[in-house]
């Protein structure tokens, strides 16, 4: 028994050392690449942009060069695997599409009765007439291109630009920092509200396997309010990395609503790092409904750093196949009286993975907060995974703070009372998940906007939810209904 | 005959809960089904909506002259039967509206029928909420979610009266009603009464049947239906209690 034990380890070390060697080969070559591509492309790169970009860019080049692209090895990456697309050369080199189209004419956005400005980007360029990159409006609202906005209003920029993200956080976001191409940039003056929802659509329609690195830039000004809807939309098949980071400056009072709605297809991998800074009295409603994606990792970073100000974080998801989802929220408070609640809840098919990690620091002068948890998910299949965790920190004591997790099933009373009422499986399943999910959207107080995003989940619960050629927000007639469902027959 | 059980058997992991029991209603009857506790009367209900876990090794159960125990409990309720739930399930996020509204058009479209039109739909559920003496709050909230005991067996009749049955199984509907209660269920109960459906009245107590009036009185022992009668046998069954029956078959 002893020798065989041996064995046993003696062959998983041996193995483990392969995989380290391969990890690390895999690693490098999409690091060289990415290495490569600085060297020859500096200037290019740097074409049109200020000091303060190349500065950031030379820093982050500096940190990829000294350090590995994230992997199972870091803590914080343990669930989510990229290895397989460390082994890839994607294309760096992409250009600007020619506004040759309206946006309307690319895809169709359908979500109805949804008053919104529709901003667009197109394989990571903003996407718009050359003469309407940035839009200024009369009340001072700017909207646009954030290489535009750089060129532009260079001071504000400057004020602003990397204020909030961490180059340092990882190598993607580092990759992000030196190779970003462009990105959506929106500024709103003090005491300035936007009526109508901001949507940006970011789309891809290239049939190469791409690595996007986009970067935006959303700042309120005092006492300003800000419903801003981000789109990240396939409208074809083809694999692609998308690598975004987007930085929030919320200042005194000011109350931003962020709807993030995730529809990418199966082979599509999209890191996501959301950076917001709040100050006093602020207010940020987050919901990030993910509809489907092949592998996507959220990472939300929370900055609260004046009195009394408010996150309240929330998520659905719906994953099958097998698909990958990770929510990754970092929550820090810095300052007395602040509250945060963050509520995430999925629905995992087949063989689906998931992650969410909650992460809440209290610092220590930060008395009287309140810091509140909870992570919600179903499993349909014995087959899906989901690792969920929490992580609070706590230094000062006056705190109120609660986390939880549950994993489970349909509730099987529930639906035997429902089909006792002559309701079928598949609809009893139905309206179960879709209310487990309601909790979430009833968070959404734009009612056009919350009706519109309950409808497209119902139709991702029937399998209705469809990637087409045309459309990324394809509310109406399925093209493709058996495309991407969640297999209810099988449970 | 509307149900007609025959030499039924049913086990639960194995364990023989129903023993060969024997239950005919004609349409326009109602059979009360009483009993001591575990002895197998909500197996019984279980049997007959097919509810998953309750395996019948022997016999069956004809509804309407067909065996319905290959058919799903979906089906079941599509063909017109219908449980009061001893206790009925609270589903936080679905509405009651929603849920009647789902239920009673998966019910038509099962006839062939089309959907209620909404204006239709609302005026069905305003009637039939006052047969009941619902609050129309309740059909606002989640189903059965923060319900008093007592409301969430009003919600049951109240659902009978919208999906209107042909054999309705009302498992301890009584329990842990007060008399006003009471009184309502039966009403809703009463108002269903016809010629053409039938009711199976699972209770412990001789107090609802004075509400509802029995045409006939089974008492399940053992899983086995032991004795039937008229209504009076309720009131015997008062009197004495379930023990006399229990040395007579004991023995």
């Amino acid at each position: 028994m002893n020798s065989k034990k041996k064995a046993t380890t003696g062959l998983k070390n041996n193995s483990t050392i392969n995989i380290f060697e391969m990890l690390n080969k895999n690693d490098n070559i999409l690091k060289d690449h990415l290495l490569n591509y600085y060297d020859q492309s500096k200037d290019l790169l740097n074409k049109d942009m200020s000091d303060a970009v190349r500065k950031l860019r030379e820093d982050a080049y500096t940190y990829l060069k000294n350090n590995n692209l994230p992997s199972k090895r870091d803590e914080k990456w343990r669930s989510t695997n990229l290895e397989h697309l460390y082994a890839q050369t994607p294309s760096l080199d992409y250009k600007p599409s020619v506004y040759d189209k309206s946006q309307e004419e690319i895809f169709v956005c359908e979500v109805h009765g949804f008053e919104a400005q529709r901003y667009s980007m197109l394989n990571g360029w903003y996407y718009g007439p050359e003469s309407e990159k940035l839009k200024i409006f009369d009340n001072g609202l700017i909207v646009g291109s954030i290489i535009e906005a750089q060129k532009q209003y260079p001071e504000l920029f400057n004020k602003y630009f990397n204020s909030v993200a961490k180059t340092s956080t990882h190598g993607l976001t580092a990759t992000n920092a030196a190779l970003f191409k462009d990105g959506f940039f929106v500024y709103v003056p003090d005491n300035v509200v936007v009526e109508d929802t901001i949507q940006l659509i970011k789309m891809i329609n290239k049939e190469e396997n791409m690595f996007i690195n986009s970067r935006n830039l959303i700042i309120l000004g005092e006492n300003s309010e800000l419903s801003f809807l981000h789109c990240d939309d396939s409208i074809n098949h083809s694999p692609n990395l998308l690598n975004t980071v987007t930085e929030f400056i919320i200042s005194e009072n000011a109350h931003l609503r962020l709807n993030k709605l995730q529809n990418l297809n199966d082979s599509t991998s999209l890191i996501n790092s959301t950076f917001i800074k709040q100050h006093k009295n602020s207010t940020s409603k987050v919901n990030v409904i993910t509809y489907n994606g092949g592998l996507i990792r959220n990472e939300i970073y929370v900055d609260l750093i004046g009195e009394a100000a408010d996150a309240d974080l929330n998520g659905i998801y719906l994953m099958d196949k097998n698909q990958h989802i990770d929510n990754q929220v970092f929550v820090n408070h810095a300052v007395p009286n602040c509250t945060s609640s963050e509520l995430f809840k999925g629905v995992l098919d087949d063989k689906a993975t998931g992650v969410f990690n909650g992460y809440i620091f209290v610092e220590r002068d930060a008395q009287n907060t309140a810091a509140f948890q909870q992570n919600n998910n179903i499993l349909m299949s014995s087959d899906a995974k989901i690792d969920t965790q929490p992580f609070l920190e706590i230094y000062a004591d006056d705190v109120k703070c609660s986390h939880g997790a549950t994993v489970g099933q349909l509730d099987t009373e529930a639906l035997f009372y429902m089909k006792q009422r002559g309701i079928s499986n598949d609809d009893a399943r139905l309206l179960l998940m879709f209310a487990f999910t309601a909790e979430v959207t009833s968070k959404i107080n734009i009612e056009a906007l919350r009706l519109s995003i309950e409808d497209m989940i119902k139709k991702r619960l029937r399998g209705e939810l469809s990637i087409c050629e045309k459309c990324v927000l394809h509310c109406s007639v399925p093209e493709y209904p058996m495309e991407f469902d969640i297999d209810m027959s099988k449970v | 005959m509307l149900l007609n059980i025959k030499d039924l058997h049913v086990s639960i992991n194995g364990k023989e809960i129903l023993k060969g029991l024997n239950l005919g209603v004609n349409e326009g009857e109602i059979h009360a089904i009483m009993g001591p506790n575990g002895t197998g009367k909500s197996t019984l209900a279980a049997a007959i909506t097919g509810r998953e876990g309750y395996e019948i090794t022997q016999g069956t159960i004809e509804y309407k002259g067909k065996n319905i125990t290959e058919l799903e409990p979906d089906e079941r309720a599509n063909l017109g039967i219908f449980l009061s739930f001893q206790y009925p399930v609270e589903i936080p996020g679905v509405s009651m509206t929603n849920f009647i509204r789902t239920a009673v058009n998966s019910q038509r479209e099962f006839r062939g029928e089309e959907p209620l039109t909404a204006s239709a739909f609302l005026k069905k559920l305003e009637e039939k909420k006052q047969l009941v003496e619902i609050h129309s709050k309740l059909t606002k909230r989640s189903v059965n979610e923060g319900f008093s005991g007592g409301e969430k067996k009003k919600n049951e009749i109240f659902q009978m009266a919208m999906l209107e049955p042909n054999l309705a199984i009302l498992d301890e509907t009584d329990s842990g009603l007060d008399i006003d209660a009471l009184k309502v269920v039966a009403k809703g109960v009463n108002a269903l009464r016809s010629s053409d459906n039938g009711f199976v009245v699972i209770t412990h107590y001789q107090r609802l049947l004075d509400y509802i009036v029995p045409d006939f009185v089974h008492v399940i022992y053992d899983g086995r239906i032991v004795k039937s009668g008229g209504k009076g046998l309720a009131h015997e069954l008062e009197e004495k209690g379930y023990d006399w029956i229990k040395e007579q078959f004991d023995n």
